[in-house]
């Protein structure tokens, strides 16, 4: 129990990392290391190891470099070289701007009449959690047990030889956030993966990324837990949310009160080894008994990290008034919202999710599903965008996580159609940029910049077009898709499919 | 409502004179396509490509724009299914075993008794360049009778019945306890009893006959299929599945599409020996069904290549209608030629349901017309005219006047 606290501090450290190039072992390695480093082990166990920086994201030293030239380059951050030139070396961008020598020994991509991007990122996915086929056998996505399933993650749901992740990878999408579905108010945490098929979960981690919590309101839980007695209306779900909070609270004073109280005695047994040490008659100050830890409750634990700021929070909401009442709940029980999800009402409210800094992941057009989403227009991104809310054009689909580019563009389109100005730049941010920071990885991917990781995607044609393919797709600074070998088949589709005879 | 009616009627009589559209690029048909072209329209129908602009005509200027015959989504929710998760605005969607008639047959249900020309989807769909529908069934072992309407609000269908769907794989074999192959067996002996029910109706009437599997409306929807008047659409995605579905068509001399069609491209040369079309989504590349997880992210291509004419449609979706130019899109980027992806929801279906007339602007066509800003594929573009059968259509839907009272939010 030595450092049982001395990592109190960790309950304040597990939020994004500023970006410290830190040079990794030796590459490729299997990463089993258990996945809960936030401060769950800390009770029973001691310190838990450090939580892996952000700063890894951007650095393997084994990673080769490869060059882009001569390309249409699209930074997400404004700035655009026609006929320029990416370098990309030990997985982070070296140099973007005009055309110039490519380095020696570098593999160099002719990218005359390509369009090069930052890779696709998907604030909204489940692949991997309701993994194909669907079977009895898959299906990881909602613990429908009980309104609030903190404890989950959709880490221990997720498979990695999901035959979806190749796709969205041969769709330019180089990471995403993977969620537990809608059915609960509190579905678990999600998982920020890199979009590469691997041998684990924990292989395919975004190094570094924070936590964060999905949550939903409205239809779901109602139609998931009405017939069984559990929570019928909007009424309960409002207040299952704050009274689970409420409990949180206590979880999380409780947890406060006992690193404090560790705190004082571990310094008057510090200062009672110190008399200890001093004195000759080989008496010792007798000793005290430490306080009682807090036992760990995994789901507490989840809710009180979102209350100290740890955990960010994804809400799937699709009504405007709805979003207010979770506004209202957060206001109320002291914790911020990262993002809400789907969203179709967020323009009735733009200038409520503005003030508070709340971004939106929505879709280009998808609407009319159920009553929730009855009032879903083509315009929500632009009019959302317009009144400086960040915006995300997400999923919510292996089919749509293809064409995230498209959906960009339809988005875009429909803003400039409706007179609301939506260039370029902006509609690429909806899909690498603002993504990023709604993940929380923003500071080490989602643009073009130096210094920042080498997702990248080449496309055959500008990004916004129907016809456009990702040809070349780099992530972390590795070729993980060329369109001309193919994509990769997942360990299911081998030998028993003719993805797998075409691309051998 | 009644004011949105008041509109559209009096957009109707605006509408009446003839239309030229001058200085477009215009597909004519797959395979036509005409740069600085007119399209002339008057009395419901085209008039004629690169004709002489009539007196009186409203004149629609056409430069930088592209013309084509409306899109037809040959197997769409739109009209039956307003809000998906709401059973009572949604007609024609079966699980595997009717709970009525605990009977997976629902071969008499008719698609026209479930259509509802006002659903929200309808200006949605028609806004997004689509101008004719077939509503289809879905679900069931034999989902019923579907029906085509244009999208101009008409609660007279185009046709009607336009085809008779059949499931098979899991809705179907969901009907027969899991087995694929009773689920064909089911189809046969259906196809059987409707026959000799056809031959000796009075002793069927007299009850006088050995007892039948389906209900009487059943076995009478079921002969236009025998008689080949309409076809049997069979949704099948797994490669046995499309197989039995070309043996049925074959030992019974039916005309059969096959829809849904995952690994119908393995079978191409098969498909177009039989001259069985396909009806598929060529975005729908995921192995998500065990049964048929063979998915081929260029299905559309292969098909056409080895001749098998190819329809592209959302299968069944309502709010999702729009969507379709965008599947066409990704099959051109997957291999399949521009001029297929236009034939695909456009002449294609319309042979394929009987729609005469429409599917091309030649002359003498009905005028089911869409102006778009750049090429229909494209998810930039967007339909700015939409004539359907010569009348220019109200863009204006719930989702245009939503965006109107937001356009600008009240003070806080």
């Amino acid at each position: 129990m030595r450092s049982v606290f001395a990592s109190a501090c960790l309950l304040l450290a597990c939020g994004p990392r500023a970006v410290k190039v830190t040079v990794k072992p030796e590459d490729p390695k299997l990463d089993i290391s258990p996945p809960w480093v936030d401060p769950e082990t800390f009770w029973i166990r001691g310190a838990p190891p450090p939580a892996r920086p952000l700063s890894d994201a951007v650095s393997d030293p084994n990673a080769p470099t490869i060059v882009i030239k001569n390309a249409t380059i699209m930074t997400a951050t404004g700035a655009r070289y026609d006929g320029g030139m990416i370098v990309i070396e030990k997985g982070a961008i070296k140099y973007v701007g005009a055309d110039a020598p490519a380095p020696a020994g570098a593999t160099v991509v002719d990218g005359k009449g390509k369009f090069v991007t930052p890779g696709v990122i998907d604030a909204h996915s489940h692949i991997g959690v309701f993994s194909v086929p669907v079977g009895k056998g898959n299906g990881e996505g909602n613990e429908a047990i009980a309104p609030v399933t903190a404890q989950v993650r959709a880490e221990y749901g997720y498979w990695p030889q999901d035959p979806q992740v190749a796709r969205a990878l041969a769709g330019g999408v180089t990471a995403a956030l993977i969620l537990p579905g809608s059915a609960n108010l509190v579905g678990g945490r999600g998982y920020t993966v890199v979009m590469k098929p691997a041998r684990t979960a924990r292989e395919a981690a975004f190094p570094g990324a924070p936590q964060t919590v999905k949550m939903a309101c409205g239809e779901n839980p109602k139609r998931t837990y009405g017939d069984k007695g559990v929570l019928q209306t909007r009424m309960h779900e409002y207040a299952a949310f704050r009274m689970a909070f409420a409990e949180a609270q206590v979880y999380a004073a409780k947890q406060a009160a006992y690193v404090k109280a560790r705190t004082i005695w571990e310094q008057r047994r510090k200062r009672a080894l110190e008399l200890d040490a001093k004195r000759t008659d080989g008496k010792t100050v007798p000793g005290e008994p430490g306080p009682e830890p807090v036992p760990l409750d995994l789901r507490l634990e989840t809710l009180a990290g979102v209350l100290r700021g740890d955990v960010l929070v994804q809400i799937h909401c699709y009504r405007a008034d709805e979003m207010a009442q979770m506004i209202a709940i957060a206001d109320e029980m002291g914790f911020r919202i990262r993002s809400f999800h789907h969203a179709l009402e967020a323009y009735k409210i733009r200038d409520l999710l503005a003030a508070k800094g709340i971004a939106v992941n929505t879709w280009a057009d998808w609407w009319g599903f159920k009553l929730e989403a009855y009032d879903g227009i083509m315009e929500n991104a632009a009019l959302l965008t317009d009144s400086k809310v960040r915006v995300t054009i997400h999923s919510d689909s292996a089919i749509g996580i293809q064409r995230l580019n498209q959906e960009a563009g339809k988005a875009m389109a429909a803003g400039n159609r409706a007179g609301i100005k939506i260039d370029e730049n902006t509609a690429l941010r909806w899909i690498t940029a603002n993504p990023a920071s709604v993940l929380g990885i923003d500071s080490v991917t989602g643009t073009l910049e130096v210094g920042k990781r080498g997702d990248v995607v080449m496309w055959s044609a500008s990004p916004f077009s129907v016809y456009a393919r990702a040809e070349l797709v780099i992530v972390g600074g590795r070729v993980a898709y060329e369109k001309q070998k193919g994509m990769q088949p997942s360990d299911y589709e081998l030998g028993a499919s003719s993805l797998d005879r075409r691309t051998r | 409502m009644r004011a949105l009616l008041v509109v559209l009627a009096a957009a109707r009589v605006a509408s009446a004179e003839p239309i030229a559209i001058v200085g477009a690029k215009v597909c004519v048909k797959p395979g036509q396509v005409l740069d600085s072209a007119s399209v002339v329209i008057d009395k419901g129908k085209i008039v004629g490509v690169n004709v002489a602009t009539p007196a009186g005509a409203r004149v629609i200027d056409g430069k930088g724009k592209f013309v084509t015959a409306g899109f037809i989504d040959g197997v769409s929710g739109v009209g039956l299914v307003g809000i998906d998760l709401e059973p009572s605005v949604v007609d024609g969607r079966f699980g595997p075993i009717d709970p009525v008639h605990e009977d997976p047959v629902h071969a008499s249900y008719e698609a026209r008794d479930g259509f509802d020309p006002r659903a929200v989807a309808v200006p949605v769909a028609r806004g997004g360049g689509i101008t004719a529908v077939v509503a289809a069934p879905l679900g069931g072992l034999v989902s019923g009778r579907s029906a085509a309407y244009a999208l101009d609000g008409s609660a007279t269908p185009l046709r009607a019945p336009t085809a008779m769907h059949v499931e098979l794989g899991a809705s179907g074999s969901g009907a027969t306890g899991g087995s694929r192959g009773l689920g064909v067996q089911l189809l046969r002996e259906l196809l059987d009893d409707a026959r000799a029910f056809a031959k000796d109706r009075a002793s069927y009437e007299r009850n006088a006959k050995r007892r039948m599997i389906a209900d009487r409306l059943d076995l009478d929807a079921l002969q236009p299929v025998l008689r080949r008047q309409i076809p049997l659409v069979i949704e099948a995605e797994a490669e046995a599945d499309i197989r039995a579905a070309l043996r049925v068509a074959a030992d019974y001399k039916l005309d059969i599409a096959i829809a849904g069609a995952t690994e119908a491209w393995r079978l191409a040369p098969e498909l177009a020996k039989a001259k069985v079309p396909v009806i598929l989504d060529p975005t729908a590349n995921l192995p998500a069904n065990l049964a048929a997880s063979d998915v081929n992210d260029e299905a559309a291509a292969v098909l056409a290549k080895a001749g098998v004419r190819v329809a592209i449609s959302t299968l069944g979706s309502a709010g999702g209608a729009r969507t379709l130019r965008q599947l066409a899109g990704n099959a051109v980027a997957r291999g399949l030629t521009w001029d297929q992806a236009i034939a695909a929801m456009t002449t294609v279906p319309a042979a394929l349901y009987g729609l005469k007339g429409r599917g091309t602007l030649e002359k003498g066509s009905v005028a089911d017309v869409v102006v778009w800003s750049g090429d229909p594929l494209e998810t930039t573009t967007a339909a700015e005219v939409v004539i359907i059968g010569g009348v220019v259509q109200s863009l204006e839907s719930h989702q245009t006047r939503l965006f109107e009272r937001y356009r600008v939010l009240p003070p806080r």
